[in-house]
């Protein structure tokens, strides 16, 4: 194993190097977030079809790609703290789980405001959708079962399980959802081919997700500093840092 | 030396071939002293499948269409109500305890009571499920697709339920949680289980479904057994 | 002295933000009798079952027989007898029934010695009788049976003598003594004041450390 790995496993070193990774990505997040917002609400073209109703992927599918991602995270560092017993990997799954929950309530809201433009109504039982809103079921399972165990490492351990449980059903959720509705727009944004969209439409968005997965890091650093303070509370470096303050 | 000191690993790890047998007979004897228990979740069952045509519309057209869909979630909400109790008495009595700490196999253990339960609750259902699909109109073409979909499809929704139950049994709310933990796995199942229905009641092929239910059932006798003693392991251990 | 069966290094366990024990070690060897004492609350059910194996929460670390437990699981376990908090006896099996599943899940038992221990435990005449007819010191014995089915040398007994009158007593204590004499070792809390000789304590009160 290497050597960063084994200081990622201490607390302390992770308050540390995230302390001056924060403002990197706080920056970061800001300009790519502001940029991409004024670049395709002012300067990306008017969908064909839809008109300027379009321009809500720019928050859409961003979000719904991090809801995705973050659920990923949240399962990887669940099972780095359940095989390793690594500690910060606890702190992180916990740290995810909400950020995650909300980036797919962001999701499922601006595809229901995009849904009442395009199909006439709020919500339409659409592949995507109905995807994306299992997936803030399996959240809240997760974030039900962290809130009902005291234990923080039991509490650790149990959702590490389940995030795992749900790992391997997520594509099995969302190959039987697109069978069971295959009238679905296709996939808008995929990373692997060369998207449909002209160019001056999807830069903005790959500026956006970018910018979304900075704000992301920058939200789950400032829970993960949080939460290792509340859990080290009675650890001396903790103490010292409380007392020059 | 002692006779204690012979006890060799090798020895130790020699594994009596019966542990799975010997859990079943255990926990199929539990279940059938236990019998009055097991009508439950029949008549939950059943009166499920009365709240539609009393809620929506007693029209046999009407309800007729919505049966492959009824029957499945009522089966399914009948399998979940069951599930709260899998482990907790063997919590409570310590029973679990002295399987955690046997050197058999825990996943042996585990498979045996869930394969207990679903004897107890998801083969029953199957089999009363014929008597559902009556009281709500699903043609007869559908009841083979009916049977064979709930045959293959509860013994999965028995498995992933009990990853709920392995994960809530230390806790006092457990009933509500596992609802929440669990419902969103079930999804799947029902998707291609009532699909499997719509399908033979139109006339098109059911192998297609059946083996899709199969597949999952299959993935889910190879990993289930992993998550639930796992989920147990760290129950217990809290 | 040889190599010691069980070796406990430096442990730390707290429950609900107290420390429980802190730098705890010791060392059981083969022939020992070891109690642990303490106040109630003072975590030795906790310590029980951190020894058994079945509680993971803990910092520190244990040793089987000069090995890493955590390695050793499988092989630890089958040189274990754990006497729980519960004494894990289905109600609605009989005596025998209860100790037949015993047996399955412990390959070391011959099962064909169930109604003898049963009989020693003052049970003869009730294995066919479900456990629920059977009083609460009936159904501690059900499990109490257990130690004369096995051969494991390392028994973890949480207050075994709980609801067993003093004859009763004063046999398990001469099992666990003639245990001890075969090369075994056993660790136990209870609350009754023992007789029998060479026993060691460890108490864990004041145990907290410096914190």
């Amino acid at each position: 194993m290497p050597r960063w790995f084994y200081q990622l496993a201490s607390p302390r070193w992770c308050y540390g190097i995230t302390g001056k990774l924060l403002p990197v990505f706080a920056v970061l997040a800001a300009v790519l977030l502001l940029g991409g917002t004024v670049w395709a609400l002012l300067f990306a073209p008017a969908d064909y079809q839809q008109g300027n109703s379009f321009r809500i992927i720019y928050i859409h599918v961003p979000s719904a790609i991090l809801a995705q991602s973050c659920y990923m995270l949240m399962a990887i560092a669940g099972a780095i703290g359940l095989i390793w017993k690594m500690k910060v990997a606890d702190m992180v799954a916990k740290s995810c789980a909400p950020i995650g929950a909300s980036m797919a309530l962001l999701a499922l809201a601006t595809g229901a405001i995009w849904g009442k433009p395009t199909w006439g109504s709020w919500w339409v039982w659409d592949a995507r959708l109905t995807s994306m809103l299992i997936l803030l079921f399996l959240y809240f399972g997760i974030m039900a079962l962290h809130a009902a165990i005291e234990d923080a490492t039991t509490a650790a351990q149990s959702t590490a399980v389940l995030a795992l449980v749900g790992l391997v059903n997520i594509p099995i959720i969302k190959y039987s959802v697109e069978w069971w509705n295959t009238l679905h727009q296709p996939a808008t944004f995929k990373l692997t081919e060369r998207p449909a969209m002209p160019a001056e439409m999807w830069l903005p968005l790959l500026v956006m997700v970018l910018g979304f997965y900075c704000f992301f890091a920058v939200s789950l650093m400032l829970r993960l500093r949080h939460e290792i303070l509340a859990r080290e509370r009675r650890a001396g470096w903790v103490r010292e840092l409380v007392e020059c303050r | 030396m002692s006779e204690m000191a012979t006890n060799k690993p090798a020895a130790a790890l020699e594994r009596r071939p019966g542990t799975f047998r010997a859990a079943l007979k255990r926990d199929l004897l539990l279940a059938f002293r236990n019998r009055r228990d097991l009508v439950n979740p029949l008549v939950f069952f059943l009166m499920v499948a009365t709240l539609f045509p009393l809620g929506v519309s007693p029209e046999p057209a009407f309800l007729a269409e919505l049966a492959p869909g009824l029957v499945w979630v009522a089966a399914l909400l009948a399998t979940l109500l069951s599930m709260d109790s899998l482990f907790r008495a063997d919590f409570e009595d310590g029973t679990l305890e002295q399987a955690l700490l046997s050197p058999q196999p825990l996943m042996l253990v585990v498979l045996a009571r869930v394969t207990a339960h679903w004897v107890m609750t998801g083969l029953p259902l199957t089999l009363m499920a014929p008597l559902l699909g009556l009281m709500l109109f699903l043609p007869a073409e559908g009841m083979p697709g009916l049977m064979l979909s709930l045959l293959l499809g509860t013994p999965t929704l028995s498995l992933i339920g009990a990853i709920g139950a392995a994960l809530t049994v230390g806790l006092r709310k457990g009933g509500m949680l596992i609802s929440l933990l669990v419902l969103p796995l079930y999804i799947p199942v029902l998707i291609f289980g009532s699909g499997a229905v719509q399908a033979a009641v139109t006339g098109l092929p059911l192998a297609g479904y059946l083996a899709l239910l199969g597949a999952m059932l299959a993935l889910g006798l190879v990993l289930a057994p992993l998550a639930i003693a796992a989920a147990l392991r760290i129950s217990v251990s809290g | 002295m040889g190599e010691a069966l069980l070796k406990v290094e430096k442990l730390f366990c707290e429950r609900d933000d107290r420390i429980l024990f802190d730098g705890l070690s010791f060392e059981v060897h083969a022939g020992e009798v070891l109690q642990i004492e303490g106040q109630n609350g003072s975590g030795k059910t906790t310590l029980l079952r951190i020894l058994s194996g079945l509680s993971r929460n803990f910092d520190g670390e244990i040793y089987w027989r000069g090995e890493s437990l955590a390695g050793v699981m499988h092989d630890y376990r089958a040189s274990l007898l754990y006497f729980g908090h519960q004494p894990g006896v289905k109600a609605t099996l009989t005596p025998e029934e209860n100790l037949n599943w015993y047996a399955a899940l412990h390959p070391d038992i011959d099962a064909a010695g169930i109604g003898e221990a049963l009989e020693r435990v003052g049970l003869a005449g009730y294995e066919d009788v479900p456990c629920h007819n059977l009083s609460a010191g009936q159904h501690r014995r059900v499990s109490l049976a257990r130690l004369y089915l096995s051969r494991a040398p390392l028994w973890i007994l949480d207050e075994p003598f709980t609801a067993i009158d003093k004859k009763g007593v004063a046999e398990k204590e001469q099992l666990i003594l003639s245990h001890a004499a075969r090369g075994g070792a056993a660790i136990l809390t209870t609350h009754h004041e023992l007789t029998m000789t060479g026993l060691r304590r460890i108490n864990l009160d004041h145990r907290a450390g410096t914190s």
